[in-house]
């Protein structure tokens, strides 16, 4: 039975990175999630064979919990808008920190089993994924406009450390204090790594939240691994540390792609000097309208439209590829340029672009395409703000200065579609806008992006 | 019993064998790779059904039944949007 069992696992371990590795291309992509699912569901199903899952009560019990959980995240999966796809992300992570924690808590309540090396290893992975559990479910909250602030208070980091340094120290006094582990100690253990993991999450900005959802996706896997080696299953180890290790790598794509690294994200303030005077503005805004700014697109022969989040929450994708579809029937040469940080995640624009029926070929990526502004005739602005400022390059006071951007500016013209005036997310004032090729298009997205629809179908 | 060194060089390989699959990634395939990822460590699930299979006390029982709601979520949760972002990938030459 024990060799069916370690078959299955190990053909789960196999199939698990083979998934993720086909995950890797837009082609194979969808095949790599689906047979990655029936790794997981060949190692549920022969876990129930499992010669430590004893006890009718307990059975039941798994039978449960699992139709509770799954029937959960399944509604809730099935239902939640593409936009809010980065705070769902972080939730079902952080239960999966939150489940890893659990098994060290179960192991640590039967230590009178465990060598102290394995009650160690449980200790540190109850501790990552406590942290991972509430850390996601903050990340969830502010992302989701539950918690609006980002909460800082006096010697904050102080207050941080001193909990952290409370929770090794519990924990280390639980690793070795042999087979009976103190119940109490064990609560109050868990509970300091709880509110670390909180405290942590706090101060840090919504725009700096996918990092942290990333980290934390990295930690959980971290936890998983640690896991795997308490309760001796080489699949949860294989899996947990793959994702470990691909999740930190991701991290730092992702934070070296907003120009933000790591530590500065976690221990930096971001924000406090965004107010200053970020040098002189030269230029004015000149507005255009829909009508005219359709007659630009028409006649170009080369059109970039880069979305940025803005784009998605006035629900305008759907009329922009409308619009990508008649300038394409009158042979105008049409592409997307996608920032890495556009949307609220790296690739989150992809997927809200493929929502609308933009077809991956179309879309391309920073490096790809910066130097092809330079020959488009108009490059259309739609949503996006920080990630087109000049400043970046020019300007060494700018907070925001020697993030790459999209050389927008290079484009013959440019027409930028803004709700309204003001700054971007990063508070800083657009140099873009007030450039001489620069035409402001003001309005709701969708309604602006309609009526250019309209502009480029009037001119038959 | 996966012996200390064993468990060393599983950690290694595996290490490894993340950061290899996930170095070749194109940008735009980030946040569902990260879902991907997220609903692969969903494996966790099958350590809280042993944890949980063999709990002795009914606390243990209510910490294992609880880990196995979360890990259920993860890994049920983790596929569904994953699988719902992929899908809508597709190419102006393929079939629309």
């Amino acid at each position: 039975m024990s060799f069916i069992i370690n078959l299955a696992y190990f053909a789960a371990a196999v199939l698990f990175i083979v998934g993720l590795k086909q995950m890797a291309s837009p082609v194979t992509a969808r095949r790599g999630i689906v047979w990655a699912g029936w790794g997981m569901v060949l190692a549920t199903v022969v876990t129930f064979l499992h010669p430590e899952v004893v006890g009718f009560v307990n059975y039941l019990l798994i039978l449960l919990g699992i139709g509770i959980g799954g029937s959960l995240a399944w509604y809730t999966g099935k239902r939640v808008a593409m936009t809010d796809m980065p705070q769902m992300i972080a939730l079902y992570n952080g239960m999966g920190g939150g489940a890893a924690a659990g098994i060290g808590i179960v192991a640590l309540m039967q230590a009178d089993t465990l060598a102290w090396t394995t009650q160690f290893i449980a200790v540190l992975g109850i501790i990552i994924g406590s942290v991972a559990f509430s850390g996601s479910l903050i990340a969830f909250a502010k992302l989701q406009g539950l918690i609006k602030k980002s909460i800082r208070f006096d010697r904050q980091q102080k207050i941080n450390l001193g909990v952290l340094g409370g929770t090794l120290l519990l924990g280390l006094i639980i690793a070795f204090s042999g087979s009976q582990v103190n119940g109490t100690l064990l609560l109050l253990f868990v509970l300091l790594a709880l509110a670390f993991g909180v405290l942590m999450t706090i101060p840090i900005g919504g725009a700096d939240m996918p990092v942290i959802i990333s980290l934390y996706n990295a930690l959980t896997g971290l936890a998983v691994g640690f896991k795997g080696l308490v309760l001796d299953n080489a699949a949860l180890m294989i899996a947990g540390v793959v994702v470990g290790s691909a999740g930190t790598l991701l991290t730092q794509l992702m934070a070296k792609a907003m120009n933000r690294p790591l530590s500065n994200v976690l221990f930096s303030q971001f924000g406090e000097t965004a107010t200053e005077e970020q040098g002189e503005i030269t230029g004015t805004l000149k507005p255009i309208e829909a009508s005219d700014a359709g007659i630009m697109m028409a006649y170009a022969n080369k059109v970039i439209i880069v979305p940025g989040y803005g784009m998605a929450v006035a629900q305008a994708q759907h009329k922009i590829w409308e619009l990508t579809q008649r300038l394409q029937e009158r042979g105008v040469d049409v592409k997307f340029a996608i920032h890495p940080v556009a949307g609220r995640m790296p690739g989150h624009m992809n997927v809200l672009l493929a929502e609308a029926g933009v077809p991956y070929d179309l879309i391309y990526d920073l490096d790809e395409i910066n130097t092809e502004f330079k020959t488009a005739d108009v490059a259309v602005v739609i949503g996006a703000n920080d990630v087109v400022n000049p400043v970046a390059r020019t300007n060494p006071e700018s907070p925001i200065y020697g993030m790459p951007i999209l050389n927008v500016d290079e484009a013959k013209n440019v027409i930028v579609i803004k709700r309204g005036k003001g700054a971007g997310f990063s508070g800083v004032e657009n140099h873009l806008f007030y450039a001489d090729n620069t035409r402001m298009l003001y309005g709701d997205g969708q309604k602006v992006a309609g009526e250019l629809v309209a502009a480029v179908k009037g001119l038959g | 019993m996966i012996e200390g060194f064993v468990a060393l060089y599983i950690f290694m390989l595996a290490a490894f064998t993340g950061y290899e699959v996930i170095s070749k990634v194109p940008v735009i395939l980030h946040t569902p790779l990260m879902s991907g990822s997220n609903f692969v460590h969903g494996i966790v699930l099958v350590g809280t059904m042993v944890a949980l299979g063999h709990a002795e006390t009914g606390m243990q029982q209510l910490v294992g039944f609880v880990a196995v709601i979360l890990a259920a979520g993860n890994a049920v949760g983790g596929y569904v949007v994953t699988e719902r972002m992929l899908e809508m990938f597709k190419s102006s030459k393929g079939n629309q």
